[in-house]
């Protein structure tokens, strides 16, 4: 088999660093096996939307204080089902305790939407319980409500 | 270098700043930041400005773009500036309607109906 007809593969676990080419290349790696496995677009954005927010989250905000460590980025797609799991190295969080950031006193403050866009758009989202691992379960939907 | 490339395409008409993105993925935190500051400088460089910002080559964004926007927004209200958003395709409008982000931007269909509604 060439390289040109390489399959994608269907599942990784890597380790990223906080590099935008690094980032860019880990989410093309995915999305071309949500293509693959026929995910409409609607939700493939959603995918996308989901895996960024949770590797700005463990950027931003878990490696606060440890800019040169790498996140850890497990996915696998099924026909009916994607997993991903991203794992940071720092102290973990309370996603039970971020305020709705559509509270009217909170609509003007420039963060804290990432958290409420990955639940939005995924059907299941669970940290750990130290909170420096969330797992985002996408479910494809029926070809009806698609 | 494409990092130190302008990441907007910028045209000022009949007294409005009219602004598109070259980038159809604003999720970059590097080119978040570039944007933010563009657009700032564009708010600093008249008084009271009126800012359309056209999403037409944009299809995705991010949360931290959500964000430029608001601070974008803050400045301009800071500046009794006017500033509209138009052009959004649907799957990006919906990330503004889940995040109520609607309610904050006057958003339109188009420019010309953005430049319409300027007071």
């Amino acid at each position: 088999m060439s390289a040109g007809d390489r399959q994608p593969a269907t599942e990784a676990d890597v380790l990223i660093r906080h590099d935008p080419e690094d980032i860019r290349c880990a989410e093309r790696e995915l999305l071309d096996a949500v293509n693959k496995a026929h995910y409409s677009e609607a939700s493939s954005f959603a995918i996308r939307l989901a895996l960024e927010e949770a590797l700005y989250n463990a950027f931003r905000h878990g490696h606060r204080n440890l800019p040169e460590e790498p996140v850890r980025l497990n996915w696998r797609v099924r026909p009916d089902e994607v997993r991903i799991t991203v794992e940071d190295r720092g102290p973990g969080f309370n996603p039970d305790a971020v305020p709705d950031p559509t509270d009217a006193e909170r609509l003007e403050l420039p963060h804290g939407r990432g958290v409420m866009l990955m639940r939005a758009y995924m059907a299941e989202v669970h940290y750990n319980d130290r909170g420096n691992r969330v797992t985002l379960v996408y479910r494809k939907p029926d070809a009806a409500e698609q | 270098m494409a990092q130190s490339d302008a990441r907007l395409r910028v045209k000022k008409e009949a007294g409005v700043t009219h602004v598109e993105f070259v980038d159809r993925n604003i999720l970059d935190e590097a080119n978040i930041q570039q944007i933010g500051e563009e657009i700032s400088g564009l708010i600093d460089a008249e008084p009271a400005p009126k800012l359309v910002i056209s999403f037409s080559n944009v299809d995705h964004l991010s949360s931290a773009a959500l964000g430029a926007l608001i601070t974008i927004h803050n400045k301009m209200k800071a500046r009794q500036g006017q500033l509209r958003l138009a052009n959004i395709d649907p799957q990006i409008y919906e990330v503004f309607v889940i995040t109520k982000l609607n309610r904050l931007f006057e958003i339109h269909e188009t420019t010309d109906r953005a430049v319409q509604s300027f007071r």
